[in-house]
Formats: C-alpha cells, structure tokens, sequence
C-alpha cells in the first residue's frame, strides 16, 4: 500500500489555539500523519484546534472516520474542533456525514480564531 | 524594454487545452461522483420481499449522533490467488445481499450499490420477529464501499466494505464505526448484540470468500473501543427505535390488513 500524500502542519496562534494545516489527501491511511500532528497541537493548554482544510485535495470515507477518532480524542480532552477552508464539495460531505454537528465550520481562519478570541 | 511579440509567443493550441483540463482537475476533487449528494432526510419507494418501513422521511446518523460506546469493528480476511482489489469490490457490490446470513433481507435499488442508493432492509432478531430498516450508500469506489444507517437503525455510523494487495492475494474487509442508537440497543449490543454482529460479518465475509474460489479463509476480528462514554444527551433517540416499531408493525399486521379487507368490500 502506498504511503499516504498529506502533510499537516501544526501553527500555534494563541496560547491555548492551535491550527493545523491539512495539505492532500485525507484517507485512513494518513491517520498516523493527523495523530502525529494533534499530538504537536493539542497539548494540555490547547482548549481549540482548527483544521484547515484549504488544501484538501481528495477525502473518502476512511478520512471522514479518521476524523471522528480524532474529535472523540479532542472531546476526552475538552478541546473544541472547528475548521475551515472547506470548499463548497467537502462542505456538503461534511453536513451529509453530520459531522458538522460536533465540527464547527467557519469560511476563514480570521472567522475561526474570531471565536476563540485570537 | 520591449517585449517580444510575434508568432514565436503564440501558446499552441494543445496546450491551451491541456491547461485548461488541469485547471479543471485542481478545481474538481476526484472524489466527486463518488460521495452521495447531500440529502436531508431519506426518500424511498416500497420494494418487494422487504416490509419496507422505518426508512423513508428519516434522517442518517453518524458516530456523533449515537448513543452508546464507540466501537470500531474490524473483520478482515486474506484471499490466495488472482482476484484483485477491485475484482473483489466489483463482485461484493453486484452479489452484496447474496452474501447475508440466510433470514436476512436486503433489498437494494436497481443500480446496484451506487452513491445516494438506499437499501430495505429485513433483519432477522429471533422469534420470527424482522427489524425493518436500511441502509444508505455514502461513498463507493472501484476498491471501497461505505454504507450509513438511518434514524431508529441498531446503531449509528457506518460501514466501510475495501480491498486491498496484501502479499500475493488481496486482503477484503468490513469495517464498522459505530455506536448503539439509544440505551436500548446499547443494552442489546452488550447482551449478545455485539457477538452476532461478529457472527454477522465473518459469515458475510466467508460468503464473499467462498464466491471468490475461497472455500478456507478465515476472517480475522478486531475490536476497538474508541470512546467508552455514552452520550446521554442522545437517549432521546429510542423514539426512532425501528425494534420497537417492527414489533408494533409485526403485532398490527393482521389488524391493519383486516381494515384494508373491510375497506374494499364497503
């Protein structure tokens, strides 16, 4: 199996803020890549987590479910998920799959940090 | 400083074209065409040799929307040989209710198992009793398939059916993410529910198997509470319960089909 296409890069914008940059494809396979990357975001004084998705190239069901693990481990750990730069396609996956009930999704980062007070 | 002009800068046409496709390619994610479009709540028409109910007008639930613990559920199996990934996909899509557990009904739409397609269900819970339900296609590809259950459905999440190369075969798996739909089913998924879904899935599996010129494999189960809490917040959810309903609906048959007689002869 080939290794997965993605990066994440983990931005600390506040102290208790973190954004991660998801850039490629988002499938089970990258889950060591995302775990890795929430490991480096979400220390103990992270309270909110933002992922943004402007760089998502390809996301099937395993990525969707990948996602869900890591809003149960945010959630244990009583951080927020929020993302954004979802385009108009991932939007409506994300609303079919109901994931955004527990994912806030904002247009921007500037409307996503907004929240948190950033 | 002049600029070149002239028909040495003149852009062929190729690559105008070729230019263009790529920006379509960037702008158009190759996922698209394999995700169901966006539906709110399910629409259904009756099918033969299914009851039918506990389907239409519902809403999908997810993990998030679930009552009980968080299970993923794993149920692998290696096949010898020839077959592809996308050969094992491509049968289990055609053959899919072929591969149930006898006593168990699925009743899918012409199409086969496309994305947005929603599928009756029949399901068998002992006593002669049927859980009517369904299924609808989320995602499918050449090399995986995934299904998400309905409101009232024994759990909430969805199912993941793949193949892939694993060292000169291929390996098929079902995979489950998934929580009870309501205190309910958590309590049947805890006294015997979990275990027959395991029954459930490697019988499926040795089916598929079997068609595939497999008559030994073994399915392999892995188990993974991804999340113990319960989300109480979601009790409600027991309104929807479709083994309820179905024992309603089995108890009311004989009654509602005794109106329908007197009705048509006044």
């Amino acid at each position: 199996m080939d290794g997965p296409v993605v990066t994440m890069q983990v931005r600390h914008v506040a102290d208790t803020v973190a954004v991660v940059d998801i850039k490629g494809e988002v499938t089970a396979g990258c889950e060591p890549v995302l775990m890795s990357a929430y490991e480096e975001a979400g220390g103990p004084g992270t309270s909110r987590l933002v992922l943004n998705f402007a760089g998502l190239e390809y996301m099937n069901s395993g990525g969707i479910g990948m996602l869900v693990t890591l809003l149960v481990r945010a959630n244990r750990q009583r951080q927020q998920l929020a993302a954004y730069g979802l385009s108009e396609h991932y939007r409506e996956i994300f609303e079919l799959t109901r994931l955004d009930e527990a994912i806030t999704i904002y247009d921007d980062e500037a409307s996503a940090l907004a929240v948190a007070g950033a | 400083m002049t600029e070149a002009v002239g028909p040495e800068r003149a852009i062929p046409a190729e690559q105008i074209e070729l230019s263009v496709r790529e920006a379509d390619s960037a702008a158009t994610p190759r996922d698209v065409g394999r995700w169901a479009a966006k539906v709110d709540r399910l629409d259904v028409q009756q099918r033969d040799g299914v009851r039918g109910t506990n389907v239409a007008g519902r809403r999908l639930t997810g993990p998030v929307q679930g009552f009980g613990k968080m299970w993923q559920k794993t149920y692998r199996m290696e096949l010898p040989g020839e077959v592809t990934p996308q050969q094992a996909i491509a049968t289990w899509k055609t053959h899919f209710p072929e591969f149930w557990p006898e006593g168990n009904r699925f009743a899918g739409a012409l199409t086969g198992i496309s994305p947005g397609d929603v599928a009756l269900l029949d399901l068998a819970i002992g006593g002669g009793v049927k859980l009517s339900t369904g299924v609808f296609v989320l995602y499918a590809d050449e090399e995986s398939f995934t299904l998400m259950t309905p409101q009232g459905h024994m759990f909430a999440g969805w199912i993941t059916f793949s193949a892939e190369r694993s060292g000169s075969g291929t390996a098929v798996q079902a995979q489950v993410l998934m929580r009870a739909n309501d205190p309910l089913y958590e309590l049947g998924m805890t006294f015997g529910g979990h275990r027959k879904e395991d029954v459930f899935w490697a019988q499926t599996l040795t089916a598929l198997g079997r068609y595939l010129g497999t008559d030994d494999a073994t399915v392999t189960t892995r188990t993974v509470c991804v999340d113990s809490k319960r989300q109480w917040r979601h009790a409600g959810n027991v309104w929807h319960n479709s083994m309820i309903r179905s024992l309603l609906q089995t108890v009311a048959t004989p009654v509602t089909a005794l109106r329908r007689r007197v009705r048509s002869t006044s």
